[in-house]
């Protein structure tokens, strides 16, 4: 048994995944590569996004890859703690958000 | 974070001031042990091994060791206290060289060039010769470091001298990090005064380009995407001008070897290297059209190969000697640092190659 789940070398056999489905594998990369590529937002802004969501979806291999993806673009180290924190108002507001409805409920049942 | 050493590892008597203790890092763990193929069986892979010397195109003239800077990814150990410094004589024997070479390309580099002594006279000789492209390598400082040197951008122009200078990156955090206390501002103030009598400017016969060399153990990223963050980063910021972006990847030599082994990242950033290998690259390196002339008048494949004290292969060993015909066809010397100029897009001192 292993005694981690995650290991960094396993981001490098990403690509293995089309191994067990090569038609759904091609098809994500094509998509995912065409997803990064510059458009109406430029590569950078998109790579800060990913970070973000990254830190959002607690994905090891995606931070690894998208903190080493910043410093090639030049993204600095503030950049990325600003995008990071954008990450984290939206996850927390999404929390208190809901404390509307929790309001709403109190004041129905106890107002 | 650690801090920036004041000394070049020659004067710390370092182990890894020497090429040998170099060498026998690139050559042994992860390459002796078959995790990482060498670069030789590597280019055996797409028959480009031996790598050959074509035409003549770039003549690169180290003039010196001696730098006013002590940047941390250095990869000539360059700093206040080295010493090496071509005489006037080994710049005779060059200029006989210059005026009657088929390059197109003089490319003066250092240390900082502009501290060596017969400098100013070198050029002026130099650019008689009416060699197509005359590049010097100013690190933009020096203009600043002392009032001998505040006319240099004048002096530039007089000679028609294509400037190219270093700056890793538009913000003072990380310029200063990998160059020193002060660098960033007194760049930009340097690139001010350049921009103030042409350099630079669009539309501009004089050149002013930069080179980007990443702050940490990573690649860099696209050339053509750097080029437009710095530019709009250095126009927005200060009103700076600038011609091309050359991205040069860091070869894991001399200080940027040190700063790899300390922070425990030399394993994977050769890992990097070699997963990011690109054969198309190989064809354009830079080593197969460029000849380096060391401080004591040696000539080398490249910059790198000159550091690593890996001379030509090749009867003619010395400027003094020189014969671009017995030079053209020699087999490039190679090891495990030359994945650096292999890398992604590949690297030259003239930027990405493929």
């Amino acid at each position: 048994m292993f005694k981690t789940y995650y290991d960094p070398k396993d981001l490098k056999k990403f690509g293995n995944i089309s191994e067990w489905n090569e038609e759904l594998g091609a098809k994500f990369f094509d998509y995912y590569a065409k997803v990064f590529e510059e458009g109406a937002l430029s590569a950078r802004e998109k790579s800060l996004i990913a970070l973000a969501v990254a830190h959002t979806i607690q994905c090891p291999y995606c931070i690894d890859a998208y903190t080493g993806d910043g410093l090639q673009r030049g993204i600095t180290k503030e950049e990325m703690m600003e995008a990071l924190h954008v990450a984290g108002a939206i996850r927390g507001g999404a929390s208190l958000v809901h404390g509307v409805q929790m309001m709403n409920k109190v004041n129905k049942l106890d107002g | 974070m650690t801090k920036l050493k004041t000394q070049s590892l020659h004067k710390r008597e370092s182990a890894l001031a020497q090429s040998k203790r170099q060498l026998e890092i690139l050559s042994n763990g992860i390459f002796q042990n078959g995790e990482l193929p060498k670069f030789k069986d590597k280019i055996a892979e797409t028959n480009q091994f031996p790598l050959k010397a074509k035409k003549l195109e770039i003549l690169q003239i180290n003039v010196g060791y001696m730098c006013n800077q002590v940047c941390e990814h250095c990869h000539v150990d360059a700093g206040p206290d080295r010493q090496e410094i071509m005489t006037k004589e080994t710049m005779k024997q060059c200029l006989e060289v210059i005026k009657n070479t088929g390059a197109h390309t003089l490319d003066l580099t250092g240390g900082a060039p502009e501290m060596n002594p017969n400098f100013r006279w070198f050029v002026e000789e130099a650019s008689k010769a009416g060699v197509q492209d005359f590049i010097v390598r100013s690190n933009l400082t020096i203009i600043k470091a002392n009032k001998k040197y505040y006319d240099l951008p004048e002096f530039f122009k007089k000679h028609n001298v294509h400037v190219v200078s270093s700056m890793p990156h538009w913000t003072k955090g990380k310029t200063d990090k990998q160059r020193g206390d002060g660098v960033f501002d007194k760049s930009i103030q340097a690139l001010q005064d350049l921009n103030a009598i042409g350099y630079g400017m669009p539309d501009s016969s004089l050149r002013l380009d930069l080179v980007y060399n990443p702050s940490g153990a990573f690649l860099p990223s696209d050339q053509v995407s750097m080029e437009k963050d710095f530019k709009k980063a250095l126009m927005e910021d200060f009103g700076i001008h600038f011609h091309n972006l050359f991205a040069i990847t860091n070869l894991p030599i001399s200080r940027f070897l040190d700063y790899l082994i300390a922070s425990e990242n030399y394993e994977d950033y050769m890992y990097q290297l070699v997963d990011a290998y690109n054969p198309a690259a190989v064809a354009n390196v830079m080593c197969t059209n460029t000849l380096s002339v060391s401080w004591d008048g040696y000539l080398y494949d490249c910059d790198f190969n000159q550091m690593l004290e890996l001379p030509v292969n090749s009867k003619v060993k010395h400027i003094s000697d020189y014969n671009e015909e017995l030079l053209e066809g020699r087999n490039i010397v190679i090891s495990q640092h030359c994945y650096g100029c292999t890398a992604g897009a590949g690297s030259s001192c003239q930027g990405t190659v493929a």
